[in-house]
């Protein structure tokens, strides 16, 4: 059978940024004790004129320019967000006309807290290993929602990843997947509400912990891999300890997580947070490397993916396509005034 | 503000998202907004999507704008002139408009235009950006 995995990747970070210090500034917290909590330095920030569905165009633009691939051989989309501008109408239908795909496409729009971009990527890979599609598409898109004054808007940031799977002209070979998800209500969002809420101490232990090392342990195990297999790990980064921790649970060395994670500088993207990470990774690997993949969404769950690079890589590095790394030091930092206006959080007539 | 009725920003979705221009199979003349009819007298257009880098030729820094326009001042307006020649203006954004200057390498981005109040359509459509923070 010839390879299947991810043929590209493209990845996306509005400019503007926001530091933890003058979040801090505004609600009274100390700097210093939310930088030791978070590991969350600064985050992104959308511009007033960007959305999920900006921001998802933009990352499949770059990921579609990197592989070289003819919008028109792509035959499914799928969109993971907790960021609709609509409450109905699709991003993924926005997508098929921007980036100038056929109308016979599977497209939709995928709800799963953090993880619902990732469940895109299962389902592409689906329809392609099928042989319904040649290529497919799945986009991790957030500009994600924290209430003012509370934890979450330390890290709750705007950004986006797509990757574009197929079998033809694959960087990245899918080798493995697995899915550990149960009914943990430690973050939700209900109909109409503006900002989540969320279980306090709660995400941790059975919400992040649980799914995380239940998925990447689950799939270790059913495959027979052992942590000294990967060059790279990848998880989602709710703040930058998460995932620091849940590498030592698991005993994977420091030095094959740091490079994946991004949260730092940019805070929690959501559903683009682990796939940030991996794109991040993606744009150093070498071939022969082997990157391990767990996103988490709250709800709960975790898809694990494990995935060897090919020799193709090189070519796509050198697609000139943005870096998630020069996207991290292209930055207009802004206060707190002008982060309200741009996340349209003051409110107006319209 | 009155918007552009639903039906006519469908009608335009190829331009708005895409920069899709009309080129003449005779002459090879490139028309954006679309046309018909080539000046050369063909009515033999093909659909052709303009290339997404260019550089700004002029720009100007508008403290006075539309309705719908009145959150995001002050709005920067410029001529660009993408790779091939061809000539299209838009919004700048992502810049500071006192570091903007002629030459500037800049890209196609794809934004929100005009959000019809809390409960219409979001009107998305191609803005440009500098390639490098200024």
């Amino acid at each position: 059978m010839s390879k299947l995995g991810v043929v590209s990747w493209g990845a996306y970070i509005p400019r503007y940024r926001i530091r933890t210090e003058e979040v801090s500034r505004i609600w009274g917290d100390d700097p210093l004790r939310i930088v030791d909590m978070y590991l969350v330095d600064e985050k992104s920030v959308e511009g007033i004129d960007e959305d999920a569905v900006t921001i998802a165009v933009e990352a499949a633009r770059r990921a579609i320019r990197r592989g070289g691939i003819d919008p028109r051989r792509i035959g499914a989309v799928y969109v993971g967000t907790e960021s609709k501008p609509y409450a109905v109408k699709p991003i993924s239908s926005i997508l098929i006309d921007a980036l100038g795909l056929t109308n016979n496409v599977f497209a939709v729009d995928m709800e799963f807290a953090c993880k619902a971009g990732s469940d895109g990527l299962v389902a592409a890979i689906g329809l392609v290993e099928a042989g319904r599609v040649e290529y497919g598409m799945t986009v991790g898109t957030d500009t994600s929602q924290g209430e003012p004054g509370e934890h979450l808007e330390y890290s709750a940031s705007s950004g986006g990843v797509a990757l574009i799977v197929g079998k033809d002209g694959v960087a990245a070979e899918l080798e493995a997947m697995y899915a550990f998800v149960s009914d943990t209500p430690d973050f939700w969002r209900r109909e109409g509400s503006p900002y989540p809420m969320h279980g306090e101490g709660f995400t941790g232990e059975p919400a992040y912990f649980r799914h995380v090392i239940g998925a990447a342990k689950g799939l270790m195990e059913k495959y027979g891999y052992k942590p000294s297999d990967f060059t790279y790990v990848v998880f989602h980064q709710p703040n930058g300890r998460f995932p620091v921790r849940a590498a030592s649970m698991l005993n994977i060395p420091l030095d094959k997580v740091k490079p994946g994670i991004v949260v730092t500088h940019i805070g929690n993207t959501y559903n683009a947070s682990a796939l940030m990470g991996f794109a991040k990774v993606l744009d150093i690997a070498k071939p022969g490397d082997k990157i391990l993949l767990v996103p988490f969404g709250s709800g709960a769950g975790s898809n694990a993916f494990v995935f060897t690079v090919t020799d193709v890589v090189k070519d796509r590095q050198k697609a000139g396509v943005p870096t998630v790394e020069e996207m991290l030091q292209d930055k207009i930092l802004v206060d707190y005034a002008q982060y309200l206006k741009m996340r349209k959080m003051i409110k107006l007539f319209e | 503000m009155k918007h552009e009725s639903v039906p006519i920003y469908w009608r335009n979705i190829p331009q708005y998202y895409r920069l899709v221009a009309k080129r003449c199979k005779k002459c090879g003349t490139i028309y954006f907004p679309p046309v018909a009819k080539c000046k050369c007298g063909s009515v033999e257009l093909e659909d052709y999507e303009l290339p997404r880098e260019g550089r700004l030729l002029e720009y100007t820094v508008l403290y006075q704008v539309g309705t719908d326009f009145l959150k995001q001042k002050p709005l920067v307006l410029g001529l660009v002139e993408l790779d091939g020649g061809v000539k299209v203006s838009g919004q700048i954004v992502d810049a500071r408009p006192e570091r903007l200057k002629p030459g500037v390498k800049v890209e196609v981005v794809f934004r929100r235009v005009v959000v019809d109040g809390k409960h219409g359509l979001v009107m998305y459509g191609y803005k440009f950006r500098p390639v490098e923070r200024l």
